[in-house]
């Protein structure tokens, strides 16, 4: 117990730590709020006109905070590979502290990221049509699975991060699975008109489930051509969405600290 | 040998490591008596960088054994960690945040609250001379005060042992003496240090006793003055340009004591090692405008790394010394071979290669 308590506090002071870093570059921030605003008007009025209008906006914001959140990976990559190009993870290594509070310091701080995030994609998805009609505590639990998403998506970031190991390369590698992995799925788009195989990976997809779950959680139906299928993950899009975040954040957190003691160990 | 350990506050037995084809250690044994500095001497590329990151606990060694303060850095790191404060080559300050927060995070990080995190951070700003720049982003300092930021974050604990990889590299001789003056205060209240260095100055100036390392092996080691004696006194080097007056100016240079003369045949530039420094200076100068010999270029220099090699090894380090490989000469990573020693420091080893 003691050893978890200590990595709960090591974990937030370096959170802390993390969130001075964010809100001294600006920038970045700015940058990170900017792509779900811009996608929400790209989809909203690109191409939401000749996918349903209004219904189509309606649909479109549980696939735009699970793609938001999905992209705040990039961050969460960036973060942990530039610690370790500037000696800084090295600093924090030769410290009395636990290995594990390193990286959950920095998914943790990730994760306050995706509230902000959610924030401004949420007012801008107000000002485009989008309403919740559903109580405030499902609304409460969407918002919760949302970010329970964000935290599993924010350790494949640090897992990519880890490998990568320097900066460049996890820049470019920390982005490139994000735009496959949210756009073959329910995000956007109904899976009925996608080819049989990718038309499965799309239903299994914890983006699909994630958004699905999500829409169902605020009341946002989705208009007739946009009606979902009928397979499992679909139907069942809340529990499954939750057994994905569990198995994702599980999986990488042991495969990301595994990491993290290999590459540190050199 | 478990004696040994409580006496000692660095020890390490036989440490060997290996980076793919290359041998960075190849058996390193160090000791440091309690309260003592010692220091680390050695090329760019010689093994010190491993060396105090094994201690540190950052890299575990392929074979050997090392303890600080008594707690084997292998079977027990988290107690190494509890007593060791590190300042790594490259400052690792984070130069969002300020110099006050730095020291802040690394005093929670130590486990102490939040007060007095914030009373640690006060008391180290002011003892390093930061206070007025306490609440500026580190990334705005001058790389003086940055070091001194680093090594304040590496007392933090007032850790026992402090490890301190090179802390005078790359900075300015202001930054230089500032560094010093700390590391001076360090250890007079009783601290354990260990220095890495490529500079015979610096480790003369610190270091109680020095170990000289060299591809990855010890090659010498005594205390300053032992050193200084194995190496000798300073350089006196002039150049001749006149070649028919080089014969004549060997001759008088080899008067001047049991030192034979260097010359660089190129650029009739002499250097040869003296034990009175400007007396001989001035006596050379004295016979040489006596034979109406003109010279230029007059020095006086103590004895660099590349001397101390020389002296110690009757060979140039083979690290790959401070931009000292000619380039196109490659290979200096993976094959550490003899590569023809530049001057790693400074005049004085200029007359060296062809000259021998």
């Amino acid at each position: 117990m003691r050893i978890v308590n200590r990595v709960a506090r090591d974990a937030a002071i370096l959170a802390w730590r993390n969130m001075l870093n964010l809100r001294r570059t600006p920038g970045s921030v700015i940058a990170a709020l900017v792509q779900p605003v811009m996608f929400v008007l790209l989809l909203a009025y690109v191409f939401g006109g000749s996918l349903g209008g209004a219904g189509y906006r309606t649909f479109l914001m549980g696939g735009i905070f699970a793609q938001a959140v999905t992209f705040n990976a990039a961050f969460t990559a960036l973060g942990l590979a530039s610690d370790m190009d500037k000696g800084i993870v090295d600093r924090f290594r030769s410290l009395p502290m636990p290995r594990m509070a390193v990286i959950l310091g920095r998914t943790l701080s990730d994760l306050l990221m995706s509230v902000v995030t959610l924030t401004v994609t949420s007012l801008c998805g107000l000002l485009v049509g989008w309403r919740i009609s559903a109580s405030v505590p499902t609304a409460v639990l969407g918002y919760l699975l949302i970010l329970l998403f964000a935290f599993a998506m924010s350790w494949v970031g640090a897992t990519i991060g880890l490998v990568a190991r320097s900066v460049e390369v996890a820049q470019s590698a920390g982005l490139i699975w994000l735009f496959p992995v949210t756009f073959v799925s329910s995000a956007f788009v109904s899976t009925s008109s996608m080819p049989g195989p990718l038309r499965a990976v799309a239903e299994w997809n914890p983006v699909s489930a994630t958004a699905t779950a999500v829409r169902r959680l605020f009341g946002n139906e989705p208009p007739a051509g946009l009606a979902y299928g009928h397979a499992w993950p679909v139907v069942h899009a809340l529990p499954y969405a939750l057994v994905c975040a569990a198995v994702i954040t599980a999986f990488f957190m042991v495969f990301a600290v595994s990491r993290f003691r290999r590459v540190t160990r050199g | 040998m478990a004696r040994h350990q409580d006496e000692a506050a660095i020890r390490a037995v036989g440490l060997t490591k290996r980076f793919g084809s290359k041998q960075a250690l190849a058996g390193v044994d160090l000791e440091a008596a309690e309260g003592t500095v010692l220091g680390v001497l050695g090329p760019n590329g010689a093994g010190k960088t491993t060396t105090v990151r094994i201690l540190s606990t950052l890299l575990r060694a392929d074979g050997g054994r090392a303890w600080v303060a008594g707690h084997n850095v292998r079977r027990d790191p988290h107690a190494v960690r509890e007593r060791l404060g590190l300042s790594g080559q490259y400052a690792a300050v984070d130069e969002k945040l300020t110099a006050r927060e730095n020291l802040y995070l690394v005093a929670r990080l130590y486990g102490m609250r939040r007060g007095a995190a914030r009373r640690r951070a006060a008391e180290l700003l002011a003892r390093f001379r930061l206070e007025e720049a306490a609440d500026r982003p580190s990334g705005t300092f001058s790389g003086g005060m940055r070091r001194r930021l680093d090594l304040a974050g590496a007392l933090v604990a007032s850790p026992p042992v402090v490890i301190l990889d090179e802390p005078t590299t790359g900075l300015d001789p202001r930054g230089r003496t500032d560094t010093w003056a700390s590391i001076r205060e360090l250890v007079a209240g009783g601290t354990t240090v260990l220095l890495t260095t490529q500079y015979l100055e610096e480790a003369d100036q610190l270091a109680d006793s020095i170990t000289v390392i060299d591809r990855g092996r010890v090659i010498a080691r005594g205390s300053a003055a032992d050193l200084k004696a194995r190496v000798g006194g300073e350089r006196l080097s002039l150049t001749v340009p006149a070649a028919w007056a080089r014969t004549l100016t060997e001759n008088i240079l080899s008067t001047l004591g049991p030192h034979t003369p260097d010359l660089d045949q190129r650029t009739g530039r002499f250097t040869v090692t003296t034990e009175h420094g400007a007396r001989t200076l001035e006596y050379a100068l004295g016979l040489l405008r006596l034979a109406d010999i003109p010279v230029q270029d007059v020095a006086l220099a103590p004895p660099t790394l590349d001397d101390a090699f020389l002296a110690l090894t009757g060979d140039g380090p083979a690290g790959e010394s401070d931009g000292g490989e000619p380039p196109g000469e490659g290979g200096g990573d993976s094959t550490p071979e003899h590569a023809p020693a530049a001057a790693a420091a400074g005049t004085g080893s200029h007359a060296r290669g062809e000259g021998r």
